[in-house]
């Protein structure tokens, strides 16, 4: 023991109030690195020992706020209109800093109100968080098992039911003669002398024992992870909600007429937009009778253009002169700017997108008729492209 | 009857000493009787095997082996969610309002009400991720920069709750660790045993009662009640958006959030009451959590149970004035349709049967209170269902009106639900201390200084 380097000297009493009292008078002999332990808060006792106030509501204040500035700034970005939107330039922002506005019921992208809940949980939560991590790391500077006033009989009864008080030999006025003479004269009882924690030779972490053990841990857990993940999550009967007791519209079904799960629509049914095509087989009634209802507008032009690009192209091409991506793969297609074509008028050109013509199939199904003029119309833009009148120049 | 009002109640019974009171708290967990925590234990397996049992189903063929089909896709899922949620509000609220009130009764009580907060906000938590009916995509719930180049809808109630209920449930085991820090270290010096020991250094941090950290601790104390406070109070609320936000008649109501509140602290003292009244009898504490401690549960319980009934009786009383037709017919409904049986059990449970505690034999007497506490969990069940179901079987457009029913695995669940939440139970009761020992010290008769310095310390 006479070998270790004493930590403190410590005693016990009995009542309340004779460990208030017993604190105060330390505190007036001018001792600083002194304390009480007590097995529950004592009120007063922050006076009697002459602390100041406790800078712990700050950290609080601090986190709140972080938190509070962090939910705004989070919905408000991830909410926001894409960066390329507002600044009219295509960044090339990575896709996991991609904004994503969503407009629900017509509210505006920041909507207030709507992102109170989250501001108010994410404010208590890194308050909350903030603050207890303050009040262990750096208020208390715990975690301290290795305290030398551990495994003390002091530590025994001040954790149960006895109050003490414990002189540091660190303070100035530190002797050991007089403070154990002085704690006796307040009543101290049972006066222990600490001394400091021999200094150990190697960690305990790294003992061959402890890292065994961990490394047993990691591996098994990985192991067992792996395990579930890879293999066991894979085996029958697992089957990831694949065999649900539902019917699957391609699935058969004997019993029903179609064979099949998804039934046919009734004959007869018209779909809307789909009108029945009154001209099949007669283009030039189609030619005749059809006039086409949409002017040459910009939006009908720019729809136009999306539809033809789309249908259209893969075959004719983006100039419709039929070097579309598919040549040599199948018979070209003529180029729409022949004078056959440029005579045609756009009742006939209607038809050939509805019905077909040679090996082009029809495009009733998939085109609805207004879509059909606009890409009428957009071919007839084309076919002036190329052949512009001296007017167009002006 | 002569009571004397004037003479604050005493928390304790007899003359009890602190170490008295440390050995009565530490007893179960240094002596245990293993026989009755197996027993225990062998009831909430069977209780979990059966939940185990309907989630395996589950999990293999999705959603559909539940009772939903349309009009009604939030059935007994979203029902339990909201039953278990609101059972955790009782914790928080005894440790954290009573607190701010100076209720020093609570002091007996909060560590196990808070740790039955945990439980049942875990046990909650598994519903809605069930219900998402993919639950191994659930991670899609929290925002986080991914591939799909997507972020949530903070618009969203249900994005809401993803951040109320998380909240809730890590300030909660923050605030309850926080306060078994000390209590870890007063069963670090009373062991010998050198396994508990090196656990309860670990837990406690090596936490030494001194009083330059009391002085932060108490006050961090209270800044987590203060923040708890409103939290508890929001957590409900946002869940009642869940339903208030939306147009179907029946949940579009404002009155949601206190109405919901109240009905949680309702249910949630209910269940304290259910199983604090078996182990202070099963632990010998009958002196620490007293009859006077369990008579103002009563008190509470009664007085909320008005609030909820009053929130039914405003419900009827708003869907006439609105003049609102969809409004006043699902009220009608709900009262007189195919689930009046629902609606009945509910108020029955819920606004008759807790007045019988007007009467203080009632209050006293434990089996009273013990049948009338899981009558009241029943009723707010009950509530639940009323409130998720009726409002949408019969809704706008009378074509697409039903009837819903659960299905065994609903019920499997749900038995295994409670599986969850008592064996967690089960565990703190045997591994921890079961009240709060520096918390219940600091108010033992004659534990202050009698002279006060420097003002007032309260």
């Amino acid at each position: 023991m006479s070998n270790r380097k004493l930590h403190s000297i410590t005693a016990l009493f009995d009542t309340p109030d004779s460990i208030m009292h017993a604190a105060e008078a330390v505190r007036d002999a001018g001792y600083q690195k002194f304390d009480v332990n007590t097995p529950y808060p004592l009120h007063g006792m922050d006076d009697a020992m002459g602390l100041k106030p406790t800078l712990l509501p700050f950290t609080t204040l601090f986190f709140g706020l972080t938190g509070l500035a962090i939910a705004v700034g989070f919905q408000w970005y991830t909410s926001g209109d894409s960066i390329g939107a507002i600044s009219g330039t295509t960044l090339g922002l990575p896709y996991w800093l991609e904004r994503y506005p969503l407009v629900i019921g017509g509210k505006p992208l920041f909507s207030l109100p709507a992102f109170v809940p989250v501001m108010f949980e994410l404010t208590v939560l890194l308050a909350a968080l903030g603050t207890v991590a303050c009040l262990i790391a750096i208020f208390c500077k715990l975690p301290a098992n290795g305290h030398p006033l551990h495994d003390s009989r002091y530590m025994e009864a001040t954790s149960c039911d006895r109050f003490g008080l414990c002189i540091e030999a660190s303070d100035p006025l530190f002797d050991e003669a007089k403070v154990k003479a002085f704690l006796e004269k307040l009543g101290g009882k049972d006066i222990e002398l600490i001394y400091e924690a021999p200094k150990l030779q190697i960690s305990p972490v790294s003992t061959m024992g402890f890292v065994t053990v961990l490394a047993v841990i990691a591996i098994g857990a990985s192991g067992k992870t792996w395990f579930i993940y890879n293999i066991m999550l894979y085996q029958a009967p697992w089957t990831w909600m694949d065999i649900q007791p539902k019917a699957k519209p391609q699935a058969e079904m004997a019993y029903l007429p179609s064979g099949l799960a998804m039934l046919p629509p009734v004959p007869g049914t018209v779909a809307r937009n789909f009108m029945p095509y009154a001209y099949s087989s007669q283009p030039e009634k189609a030619g005749e009778m059809l006039s086409n209802p949409y002017p040459k507008t910009s939006e009908s032009l720019a729809k136009g253009k999306t539809l033809y690009n789309i249908h259209c192209s893969v075959c004719h091409g983006y100039q419709a002169s039929g070097d579309g991506r598919l040549k040599g793969q199948f018979p070209n297609p003529p180029s729409l700017h022949s004078e056959k074509s440029k005579n045609w008028n756009d009742g006939q050109f209607f038809h050939v997108i509805t019905e077909g013509q040679n090996v082009m199939s029809g495009y009733a199904k998939h085109i609805s008729v207004e879509d059909r003029w606009h890409i009428v119309n957009y071919i007839r833009a084309l076919q002036r492209a190329l052949d512009a009148k001296e007017t167009d120049l002006q | 009857m002569s009571l004397d009002f004037s003479k604050p109640i005493p928390l304790f019974e007899g003359k009890v000493s602190l170490s008295q009171l440390d050995d009565a708290i530490a007893a179960p967990m240094e002596k245990p009787d293993n026989t009755r925590f197996l027993m225990a234990m062998g009831v909430c397996s069977i209780l979990l095997a059966i939940g185990g049992a309907s989630l395996f189903q589950l999990l293999r063929y999705g959603t559909g082996s539940w009772g939903l089909n349309s009009p009604v896709f939030w059935g007994w899922a979203i029902v339990n969610f909201v039953f278990w949620v609101g059972i955790g509000h009782a914790g928080t609220l005894i440790s954290a309002i009573l607190f701010l009130m100076r209720q020093k009764w609570r002091n007996s009580i909060a560590r196990f009400a808070e740790a039955m907060t945990i439980f049942a906000v875990i046990t909650a938590l598994t519903f809605p991720l069930l219900h998402t009916g993919r639950p191994w995509l659930a991670h899609y719930l929290l925002p986080y920069p991914n591939e799909r180049a997507m972020w949530v809808n903070f618009r969203s109630p249900l994005l809401w709750d993803v951040f109320a209920v998380s909240t809730y449930f890590t300030v909660s085991l923050v605030f309850w660790y926080v306060g078994l820090i000390p209590d870890f270290a007063t069963m670090r010096d009373r062991t010998k045993h050198k396994i508990k020991k090196f656990v309860y250094s670990l837990f406690s941090l090596g936490w030494r009662h001194s009083n330059r950290h009391w002085q932060h601790y108490e006050r961090t104390y209270l800044i987590l009640a203060g923040l708890a406070t409103p939290l508890v109070l929001s957590v409900h609320s946002i869940v009642s958006f869940d339903f208030a936000v939306s147009l179907i008649p029946g949940w579009h109501t404002t009155i949601f959030p206190p109405y919901f509140v109240a009905g949680a602290i309702f249910s949630g003292f209910a269940m304290v009451v259910t199983v604090l009244v078996v182990v202070r009898v099963v632990y010998k504490l009958e002196h620490i959590i007293t009859l006077d401690t369990l008579e103002r549960m009563n008190k509470v319980i009664m007085a909320t149970g008005l609030m909820v009934g009053y929130a039914y009786g405003m419900e009827f009383f708003i869907a006439w004035y609105s003049g609102v037709e969809a409004e006043q017919y699902v009220f009608l409904n709900r009262a007189f349709g195919p689930y009046a049986w629902a609606y009945w059990i509910m108020i029955t449970c819920n606004v008759v049967i807790p007045q019988l505690f007007w009467f203080r034999q009632v209050r006293r007497s434990v089996g009273l209170m013990f049948v009338i506490s899981i009558f009241v969990n029943i009723g707010m069940w009950f509530e639940r269902f009323v409130i998720t179901v009726t409002s949408l079987h019969r809704d706008f457009l009378p074509s697409s009106w039903g009837y819903y029913s659960p299905t065994i695995w609903d019920v499997g669940l749900y038995i295994g639900s409670f599986g969850v939440f008592f064996t967690g139970v089960v565990l703190f009761a045997r591994f921890m201390p079961v009240i709060a020992m520096a918390e219940l010290k600091a108010v033992a008769p004659g534990a202050q200084p009698t002279h006060h310095h420097g003002g007032h310390h309260e």
